[in-house]
This record gives C-alpha cells, structure tokens and sequence, in this order.
C-alpha cells in the first residue's frame, strides 16, 4: 500500500492556489507521474476543489466550511479524492453543451469543470454520501493524447 | 495572488497582457477588465495569455462570455497562446475552434499567422 496525504482546506477561493501547488508538489515528490501527467492532475484538482467551494458556498455559513483533499501515491497511479459537504451532485443531470462549432455553443460559459476532468483522468468517479460529494481522480503514467 | 493586467494600444486593437494563474480566485478580476473595456467601446480585443502559467475551466468562461459579447456588438476578440500548457486547455475542451489563436500580439492584430 502506498502513502496517504490528507489537506483539510478552508472552502474558499483563496486558498486554491496553494492546494494546486501542494498536491504538484505530493505527486512529484512521492510518484512516477511524467511532467505533463502532473499538469493534467494539477488542472483536474483544481476543477474539483473549485466545483467543491461551489457546493459549500450553497450553505449559510459557507465561509466557515473545509474541503478535504485526500491523496494516493502508489507505484503506478497518484489518485486524489476531494470531498465536500455541500449536499450532494447529480453530473448525469449536466446538459451537454452544443459542438464548439456552433453559435449556440457560445451560450454556455460555466460546465467546462466535469469534461475537461473527464478528459484529464484515467479515472473520474462521483460518490455521493449523505449531505457530501466525494470526487476521486486517477491518474496514471499513461501519457493520453489529446 | 493576483493578477497582472497590463493595457495598451496597437493598430485599432486593445492589447490586454495577463500575467499569473487564472482560476476562480483570479477570473472575477480578468472578467471586469475585459466587460469594462468593451464598455469603454474598445471591442477590437487582444488577450495576451503568454504570461500566464496556468488557467481553468473558469478561464474559459469568462473568455467565451466577452468573445459573445464582443461579436454581438460587431467585435472580435484574439488569444495570443504559445504556453503548450495553456494551449492544451483550449485544445481539450475544444474551444481552439471557438477562439482565434496567435503565436504574438503582432500576428494577432494583423489577424494572420506567419
């Protein structure tokens, strides 16, 4: 079994920055991810932490809520898990935008977060428990092409 | 961390150059920039990512909405992009077909890639 890291950040967009920089820094410390593997990852958790804050700030005191950041070294995989209590996520309700070719595509400027993840990860999964959302990406060494 | 957003003029163009992270942080202060020069009727738009590190889905919206906005009131906007891993979020989400992308501020504002 390979090491456990756990953040707990405050839930607000100041502090997104540095937990990018800090799980850049777990991944390159501690696994075998290539460099644009870490540029893949360091994007993908900061869509999930960023659409986590936006859970949290649905409640009444959002300023004081925490998202934990949970991070998995194993030989041949880094997976982060960022969970937040936000009351819960549905991404098959999402509606899928038009093809980037199209006028009407120019309508939607938020729902970018999830395809691009989708698009990132080896391993994108949604866990709803209770009133949180648990996200878990998995990256692999695999270098994808896009 | 806050970003840098630095204006100039060339040709009939407004240059906007950003330096840092883009994310939803920083993207509120990116987004009033751009709305408020495309108030000042500046709808000729270059924006410079040359200078910044690195950018989210968050970005990306604030850039679709003024290219919407821009080309509603007879405007264009420009991105000037070599950074591979900024270019590569366009490419991913596909939106390299939406924008208009330049290696410089110069082919940017003639609208031709060398």
């Amino acid at each position: 079994m390979g090491d456990h890291i756990e953040l707990v950040v405050p839930a607000r967009p100041e502090f997104l920055a540095m937990v990018r920089a800090i799980v850049t820094l777990i991944a390159e410390t501690g696994s075998k991810l290539p460099s644009p593997r870490i540029d893949d990852l360091r994007l993908a958790v900061t869509e999930a932490f960023a659409n986590a804050i936006d859970a949290e700030r649905r409640k009444p005191d959002a300023e004081r809520q925490s998202v934990v950041v949970r991070c998995e070294l194993e030989p041949d995989f880094v997976a982060v898990e960022v969970h937040d209590e936000g009351g819960g996520f549905d991404p098959g309700a999402l509606t899928p935008h038009p093809d980037v070719t199209k006028p009407a595509r120019l309508q939607f400027e938020r729902g970018l977060g999830i395809p691009l993840m989708r698009e990132l990860t080896d391993q994108l999964e949604f866990r709803t428990e209770g009133d949180g959302t648990t996200v878990r990406l998995v990256l692999t060494s695999h270098l994808r092409s896009t | 961390m806050e970003l840098g957003l630095v204006v100039r003029e060339q040709d009939d163009w407004a240059v906007l150059t950003v330096s840092g992270e883009i994310d939803i942080a920083t993207a509120p202060s990116l987004r009033e920039r751009l709305y408020s020069l495309l108030a000042e009727e500046k709808r000729q738009l270059v924006v410079d990512l040359d200078d910044v590190g690195f950018l989210d889905s968050t970005a990306l919206g604030v850039l679709v909405g003024v290219l919407k906005r821009a080309r509603s009131e007879g405007g264009e906007v420009r991105i000037v992009c070599t950074q591979p891993r900024v270019r590569k979020v366009f490419e991913i989400t596909r939106l390299d077909s939406a924008f208009d992308l330049f290696d410089s501020v110069d082919e940017a504002v003639r609208g031709a890639r060398e």
